[in-house]
């Protein structure tokens, strides 16, 4: 089955980009936390719980946001849509934040509010209710992007299942290390208007 | 109490990650779970921390905490009471 790239987007701690164009560059080299922000303010999001995210859930939240920009995803079939994701350091960085808060036993105050977030199937859950995505999601802990798995995955997805989009790609946080590229994928129309699926993803194997 | 409830308001906000908004926004009897500020149960969980370590005051009872976390009043009335 053919399948094509509708759109993509790119989220590093330099910039964040859609489909290749750069939509705001982190020229100060701010934080995650100011920069996350920035992306936010600059797209506009009315998203009052974004604020209340671990960092992992920020950053795909922000990338989907990019990448769903053209999609009216209030009213597509949530069912017919999946996300596959590839993640590195699963929800270490608030594993970490979690344990600081109860390591000291005479200062016991773990954060129910942290502790939700220690797991990076939340990320996936943040996804779900934004989009209203109601078909399969998984992230796969990987030692680095393992495109071929993923596209190999998605290609299969969509042969067995009658799926219409899927979000794939990757979403990886630590505190000064964090990237995103997320990919919407959808059957070819066979117009050629996207890039393909199997020859620009497989471009990413490394 | 006053200054009780300012500094609630502060703490609420920070605590919870309110972003954009200030003590200012806060009234004092306004609803803060549901239709009011839109509380949900994680921020509930969140407050009664925030008692217990900076009031050092425990909420046992869940049907206790529902009233206690109607409105910042209820909550500045409810530390005043223990104190």
């Amino acid at each position: 089955m053919n399948l094509e790239i509708i759109s993509y987007s790119s989220i590093t701690s330099h910039s964040a980009s859609s489909n290749g164009e750069t939509i705001t560059e982190n020229l100060t080299d701010a934080p995650f936390a100011e920069f996350s922000k920035s992306i936010y303010k600059k797209l506009e999001v009315p998203y009052p719980k974004f604020f209340k995210m671990d960092e992992l859930s920020k950053l795909a939240f922000l990338a989907g946001e990019i990448v769903l920009k053209e999609i009216d995803t209030a009213n597509w079939n949530g069912e017919k849509v999946a996300i596959i994701l590839g993640n590195k350091n699963s929800s270490l960085s608030s594993d970490q934040k979690h344990y600081e808060s109860f390591k000291d036993r005479d200062n016991y105050f773990p954060s129910p509010a942290i502790f939700v977030y220690t797991l990076p199937n939340i990320m996936m859950g943040e996804l779900c209710i934004r989009h209203k995505i109601k078909g399969e999601n998984s992230v796969f802990i990987q030692e680095k992007f393992d495109a071929q798995f993923l596209y190999d995955y998605v290609q299969h997805l969509f042969e067995a299942e009658a799926y219409e989009y899927c979000i794939t790609g990757w979403a990886d946080y630590l505190p000064n290390n964090y990237e995103a590229h997320l990919f919407l994928i959808r059957k070819s129309s066979g117009e050629d208007k996207h890039p393909s699926f199997s020859e620009n993803f497989k471009q990413l194997i490394r | 109490m006053e200054n009780l409830k300012e500094k609630l308001k502060v703490e609420i906000i920070e605590l919870l990650n309110l972003e954009e908004m200030t003590p200012a926004d806060i009234a004092n009897d306004e609803i803060l779970f549901g239709e009011g500020l839109g509380l949900d149960s994680i921020d509930a969980l969140e407050l009664i921390v925030l008692l217990e370590k900076n009031y050092k005051l425990k909420i046992e009872n869940p049907e206790e905490g529902k009233k206690i976390f109607r409105s910042i009043n209820t909550i500045a009335e409810f530390i005043e009471s223990k104190q």
